[in-house]
């Protein structure tokens, strides 16, 4: 069995109207100092088999054809 | 003109399409559920508003991937007229069949309210009802019309005239870039739009601007 992480994020020049009330938020909440915030997904799964490199390139391939929209997000696969 | 509409769960604005459809051209749609994977012969497929799947992962994310779109994507390759309003403008987009993407609205609030629409290109199928310029009334009804395209793809829209509708008089309810309301695919055959034209087609509804669209498609006088 394999554990990845994939980490969905928008792209840099992508405005986030999500990660700005965040920051608002934060802000509310006295944590001044916070810069900037954006907000993203992360997906935890669970892949049979023992091939990493396998496992990396359908998880490349399954962010291509569904878990980002590549449009406007970028996405990180990592596998342990 | 035939036409077809899509079925999937958790769109709720199919019923107010199917009316719209069937009072102006006289003929009810066929309805096709998301397990198909052939269309029937139409000339024009519609895929309405919604939350299809819930909304889960991105709008219309899901619905992109399901058998029945392969179909759509087919149809639209053909030349065959398909028209996405509110979800079913995101499904297009997240189908390809639009360039783009929409995102949360500015303000991260639903808005629920009546805009004005500029007719940026009246030379396209879809719009040939009405005159270049001309500002019509329309109902938007979303919580993720921002409508979002990287200087490059703007740049090719603008250019192309794939603009249909703008939000205009300073309407625009949701941040979306040049005030970008509706777009068509380079082919022309492929509309996407947010606002609701089917909402606001007679006297009823408060006003009727929205029928000229589907009369011009349908064939029908406005």
């Amino acid at each position: 069995m394999i554990k990845a992480r994939v980490t969905v994020t928008l792209k840099n020049g992508v405005l986030d109207p999500q990660g700005k009330a965040i920051e608002g938020a934060l802000d509310a909440l006295g944590f001044s100092g916070v810069g900037s915030v954006r907000q993203g997904k992360v997906f935890d799964l669970e892949l049979e088999g023992s091939d990493k490199a396998k496992a990396e390139s359908d998880l490349n391939a399954m962010c291509e054809k569904l878990l980002a929209n590549t449009v406007i997000e970028d996405y990180t696969v990592s596998v342990t | 003109m035939k036409s077809a509409i899509i079925q999937l769960p958790g769109l709720n604005r199919d019923r107010d399409m199917i009316a719209a459809l069937t009072r102006i051209s006289g003929k009810a749609p066929i309805t096709v559920w998301q397990t198909e994977t052939e269309l029937p012969d139409v000339d024009l497929v519609v895929i309405p508003g919604g939350f299809s799947y819930g909304d889960y992962l991105r709008c219309g994310a899901i619905a992109a991937r399901m058998p029945v779109m392969q179909a759509v994507a087919e149809k639209a390759r053909k030349g065959v007229l398909v028209m996405g309003v509110c979800n079913g403008f995101q499904v297009l987009l997240e189908m390809g069949l639009l360039p783009g993407a929409l995102m949360r609205n500015a303000s991260l609030k639903f808005v629920c309210r009546e805009v004005k629409l500029e007719v940026t290109n009246a030379n396209t199928a879809f719009t040939r009802s009405y005159a270049q310029g001309q500002i019509i009334r329309c109902p938007v009804a979303h919580h993720d019309g921002n409508y979002f395209a990287d200087d490059e793809i703007l740049k090719r829209i603008e250019g192309e005239g794939q603009v249909a509708f703008r939000y205009a008089e300073g309407t625009n309810p949701n941040g979306s870039v040049n005030d970008i309301a509706g777009i068509v695919s380079d082919s022309g055959n492929v509309l996407g739009m947010m606002p609701h034209p089917e909402n606001l087609i007679e006297a009823a509804h408060g006003g009727d601007d929205g029928r000229a669209l589907f009369a011009g498609l349908l064939g029908k006088a406005a």
